[in-house]
């Protein structure tokens, strides 16, 4: 009976509109969602790898294919996805370090690897595809 | 008979190394062709493939391949692990998983060494 008292008690918020995950939470999700975009974009990667080396006719058309608008979205959002991942990473391998593992450090790291991703990102989209 | 204990044994332990000595050498290989390409400023095949025919970045970029596929292996089989409940499909996926990333790693080589 007591068990079922102190079950009754926990705290319960399933107001939905309301809840909303940390911005550590947005980042470790993107880790996973970026890494498994990445490993699903793989043939279409070492395809443009393989055009690019293998002859002036291959690197030509492997560089029409990266000209097309369709092809620049997928790839910037790419790059975004990419240096997502290696931002964050790179937290990561802070924190088994246990560098800033405390609340308020992790919450201004988790904003440095947003804002550092996406300023990596628009330079190297501006360089590669524009 | 043995009675092995799986709790304490490090089971998971060697992933866990190598997700994090793959990510180590992806990003190191990272800022490495960053500076490289910004140098080299390639706008033509030769330069671009010229970049592939140094043996060192040859090297270099064989290796981040492999440890591309090694930890997408790691990172791609947890999401199975994590969302994939019935074991026939999940080993299914994960056979799949495993299959693709061997054969990406014999496409790496051909790529890099006939070109």
């Amino acid at each position: 009976m007591a068990e079922m008292a102190i079950k009754k008690r926990r705290p319960k918020n399933l107001d939905l509109p309301t809840i909303r995950l940390p911005l550590p939470g947005i980042l470790s999700i993107l880790h996973r969602i970026s890494g498994a975009a990445i490993f699903l974009l793989l043939p279409f990667l070492l395809w443009l790898l393989q055009a690019s080396l293998t002859s002036g006719e291959t690197f030509a058309s492997a560089k029409a294919v990266v000209a097309h608008p369709l092809a620049k979205i997928i790839l910037l959002g790419l790059i975004w996805f990419y240096m997502h991942h290696f931002c964050a990473g790179i937290r990561y391998l802070l924190l088994d370090l246990h560098k800033g593992v405390e609340l308020e450090a992790a919450r201004l790291s988790s904003k440095i690897v947003f804002v550092v991703s996406i300023a990596l990102t628009l330079i190297i989209g501006a360089k590669v595809l524009w | 008979m043995v009675n092995r204990v799986l709790v304490g044994a490090h089971y998971g332990l060697k992933d866990w190394i190598i997700q994090r000595a793959t990510a180590v050498i992806m990003a190191v290989y990272t800022v490495v062709f960053l500076v490289v390409v910004g140098a080299v400023g390639p706008d033509s095949f030769e330069a671009w493939r010229g970049i592939f025919a140094n043996g060192f970045m040859k090297f270099a970029t064989f290796l981040f391949l492999v440890s591309l596929f090694y930890h997408a292996w790691i990172g791609v089989r947890d999401i199975w692990m994590d969302y994939v409940k019935p074991d026939g499909l999940r080993l299914l996926m994960m056979i799949a998983t495993a299959a693709v990333l061997v054969g990406y790693a014999g496409w790496a080589v051909q790529i890099l060494w006939r070109m």
